[in-house]
């Protein structure tokens, strides 16, 4: 494999510094480093952080591939920053069988821009009536530790209480999407308050999420397991979490880009692109899930990147489908909205978005420090540059994008995964076969 | 005046809603002609879209356009056009490609009218849509309002029942209120929307559960239909409480002041928001709504694709 030179970027904790990279691993940093054999990359004026790590990635294969496929969620990832994604189980078929997740981990591996990790659904079907085969899942091949119905809830107190006691024999997570399905069925759209009120579209209560995650803290602490709230959306469930942490329970929680951005105030203008599930909150929730994230309460940064077709989006808003693109502008929001308002620091995002996910999922090989001997799976970012989202841009198959049109600040320039350079100079690098 | 369109209340001032009730008012006069039909959109092509039922306020409408000589064209999306695969983008796209002039919308989302306008760039006259708005209901009900009590400033509107399902509701608290009317919202706690008491509309409104407390002080009543299939969602546990708290009852009607209207937007469940003896009072407005939504509807259509110049009649 080639030699890589990454001149004069901003190390955490060691400022300015080289980084020679041989074999796909980091072999030195130092300053005043030269290698004859060395591709350079300038990064004057770059951050380096660790590859960031998405807990949270829906890529649609198999099943709706004219969405997304692995391969095109692989290349949004690397041009967000991404080294490795969690790939959520609501697929068609899911990824409820070690087969099931074999066939997504295999797939994964054929894609060079990211490794794929499958999350493996907590219930057969998602139907929330039995347990998949979490065991086998986590001895297949594909090593899941990750289980998740994202999408549904697991809203029986029972099953949940099983998951949660069954992955304990080998160290997994349930990662809940807190969602009551009666106090919020699936028609519900918009933060219920002011808002759903006036625009008339059906409310979808912050209780709903609330009672979820108060019940699953308790599950988990008498289970002695380990829980995992996806994007959390509300202020009471940030006081939940931090409840629950203080209490000693194994809760970590996960808020997305856009619920930490953009509000229900949105919802004025009808557009579908806005309808995401959970839905955006108000301006106090938001500001309750940035002074959490600052603070560590919430853990991690998950993009919940959720691919849909244009005749999946474009009808009225009660009927159009959930979800909004977000591996590709992750950094950029965080950066604009929490970098630069001096809410977090570049050491803070390197834990939220690569750190502490890896940790999460039980990865090995991602969300490592950067130092002699680590695999050189590393992000440059430009904190001073800022973008025009173009949705058409895009490498997604998808253009369900909010962020069309907006200006971002903060900008990924290169990621290397394992040394090789997925983005280069903000483009995407045509790679083929597998990286592994 | 010219309207650019009609998708709700919220927005017009009271020169323009006023306006709009005084061309309604030259638009009954046309209707009690001999000849009951004017030229003013003689040309013009509108396509009543209904993806959902609705057969007073289509008839209505197709009424209001065909006195103004417009050519009207029927849609009817019943079950939705996405049962057939095709977007609501792709359906109200192919219709105005057919070269008309714009759309008369009902529709069980709320905002899709707002997204039609959006898609196709042409006029759009809201006819309801989910549980957002219903602008010239709004419309039709001051209209008959005006007419039994005159000039609505200061006026005292008890708006009963419903409020939550209600799409009535929030277009008739910005019609009354840009108006100058004094507006009191009355239901039981679980039939009030989450939030109306942040709403910039409702501020300086009373909000209560307690009808009885208001029922002598108004000078209109408007009580909103129950739609029974809530029931089952538990939102008050039997017809008859829901009567003996929120019903304008014979008693009810007995205390009301003499000189107070009645008003129901229909379809009325009799007997259970409202007595027979109060739907078929004199001083109930329930007709004259029916037939002000004619007069209310061709002014709304006049003003937004004649161009509005001159009058109507
Ligand atoms: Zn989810």
């Amino acid at each position: 494999m080639s030699t890589i030179l990454i001149t004069g970027a901003d190390i955490l904790g060691e400022g300015r510094a080289d980084v020679l990279i041989r074999d796909g691993a980091i072999a030195e940093i130092g300053s005043g480093l030269d290698a004859q054999d060395a591709q350079r990359i300038d990064a004057d004026g770059l951050i380096a952080l660790p590859g960031l790590v998405d807990p949270h990635t829906h890529l649609r294969e198999p099943g709706r591939e004219d969405t997304e496929t692995i391969a095109s969620g692989a290349r949004a990832a690397a041009a967000g920053g991404y080294t490795a994604v969690m790939a959520m189980a609501n697929t068609t078929p899911v990824t409820d069988t070690a087969t099931a997740a074999e066939w997504v981990y295999d797939r994964g591996m054929q894609a060079p821009h990211v490794d794929v990790f499958p999350v493996g659904a907590v219930s057969k079907g998602l139907a929330g009536a039995e347990l998949a085969e979490l065991g086998l899942m986590n001895r297949s091949r594909a090593g899941v530790r990750m289980f998740s119905d994202d999408g549904k809830c697991v809203a029986d107190p029972v099953l949940m209480r099983r998951a949660l006691e069954y992955v304990t024999a080998f160290g997994g997570v349930i990662a809940q999407h807190a969602q009551d399905p009666v106090l919020a069925p699936h028609t519900s759209c918009c933060d219920e308050g002011p808002y759903s009120g006036q625009l008339g579209l059906p409310g979808w209560p912050a209780v709903a999420e609330e009672s979820i995650i108060a019940r699953d803290i308790m599950l988990a602490k008498a289970a002695g397991s380990r829980l995992h709230v996806c994007h959390v959306s509300t202020a009471g469930s940030v006081e939940l979490i931090r409840w629950g942490k203080a209490q000693g329970v194994d809760v970590t929680a996960e808020a997305t880009p856009h619920h930490l951005a953009l509000s229900v105030e949105l919802l004025q203008s009808y557009d579908s692109v806005y309808k995401v599930n959970p839905p955006l909150r108000s301006a106090e929730d938001i500001e309750a899930l940035r002074a959490g994230l600052a603070d560590g309460t919430i853990d991690v940064v998950g993009t919940d990147h959720a691919p849909h077709g244009l005749a999946d989006k474009q009808h009225d808003f009660e009927i159009a489908a959930f979800g909004m693109l977000g591996l590709e502008t992750a950094v950029s929001v965080i950066c604009t909205h929490l970098v630069r308002e001096g809410r977090m620091s570049w050491a803070d995002v390197a834990q939220a978005m690569s750190v502490r996910p890896a940790r999460l999922a039980g990865l090995t090989g991602h969300g490592r420090p950067l130092a002699a001997g680590e695999p050189a799976n590393i992000t440059l970012v430009d904190p001073q540059a800022s973008v025009v989202v173009d949705r058409d841009a895009s490498q997604s198959r998808s253009r369900n994008n909010p962020w069309h049109g907006r200006e971002l600040h903060g900008r990924v320039v290169a990621t290397l995964l394992r040394g090789q350079a997925t983005l280069l100079d903000g483009m995407v690098q045509p790679l083929t076969g597998a990286t592994v | 005046m010219k309207l650019p369109h009609l998708l709700q209340i919220e927005g017009l001032d009271r020169e323009q809603i006023t306006t709009i009730l005084d061309t309604a008012e030259e638009m009954e006069a046309v209707g009690q002609r001999e000849l009951k039909k004017i030229p003013a959109l003689r040309g013009v092509t509108i396509v009543n879209a209904f993806f959902e039922d609705s057969t007073r306020t289509k008839m209505s409408f197709d009424l209001a356009a065909k006195r103004l000589s417009a050519d009207t064209m029927a849609f009817s999306g019943k079950g939705s056009s996405t049962s057939k695969g095709e977007s609501l983008r792709d359906t109200v796209q192919t219709i105005a490609a057919m070269g008309i002039d714009g759309f008369v919308i009902r529709h069980k989302g709320s905002g899709a009218p707002q997204r039609a306008m959006d898609w196709t760039g042409l006029p759009v006259i809201n006819a309801g849509d989910g549980m957002h708005g219903h602008p010239t209901q709004a419309l039709l009900d001051a209209f008959a309002m005006r007419h039994a009590l005159g000039d609505l400033e200061g006026k005292h509107v008890a708006i009963v029942g419903d409020l939550f399902h209600s799409r009535v509701v929030r277009s008739n608290l910005h019609c009354l209120r840009t108006l100058g009317a004094k507006v009191t919202l009355v239901a039981p706690p679980t039939l009030l929307p989450p939030g109306v008491r942040d709403w910039p509309v409702t501020q300086g409104c009373e909000i209560t559960t307690d009808l009885d407390a208001v029922v002598e002080d108004v000078d209109s009543l408007m009580m909103l239909r129950v739609q029974r299939e809530r029931m089952s969602g538990g939102f008050f546990p039997s017809e008859s409480e829901y009567t003996d708290g929120w019903g304008l009852t014979r008693e009810r009607l007995a205390r009301l002041p003499e000189h107070a209207v009645i008003c129901h937007p229909g379809p009325m469940n009799r007997g259970l928001e409202i007595a027979p003896e109060a739907a078929d009072a004199a001083r109930s407005l329930i007709l004259d709504q029916v037939a002000a939504g004619v007069s209310v509807r061709m002014a709304v259509l006049f003003h937004v694709f004649s161009g509005g110049e001159g009058s109507a009649a």
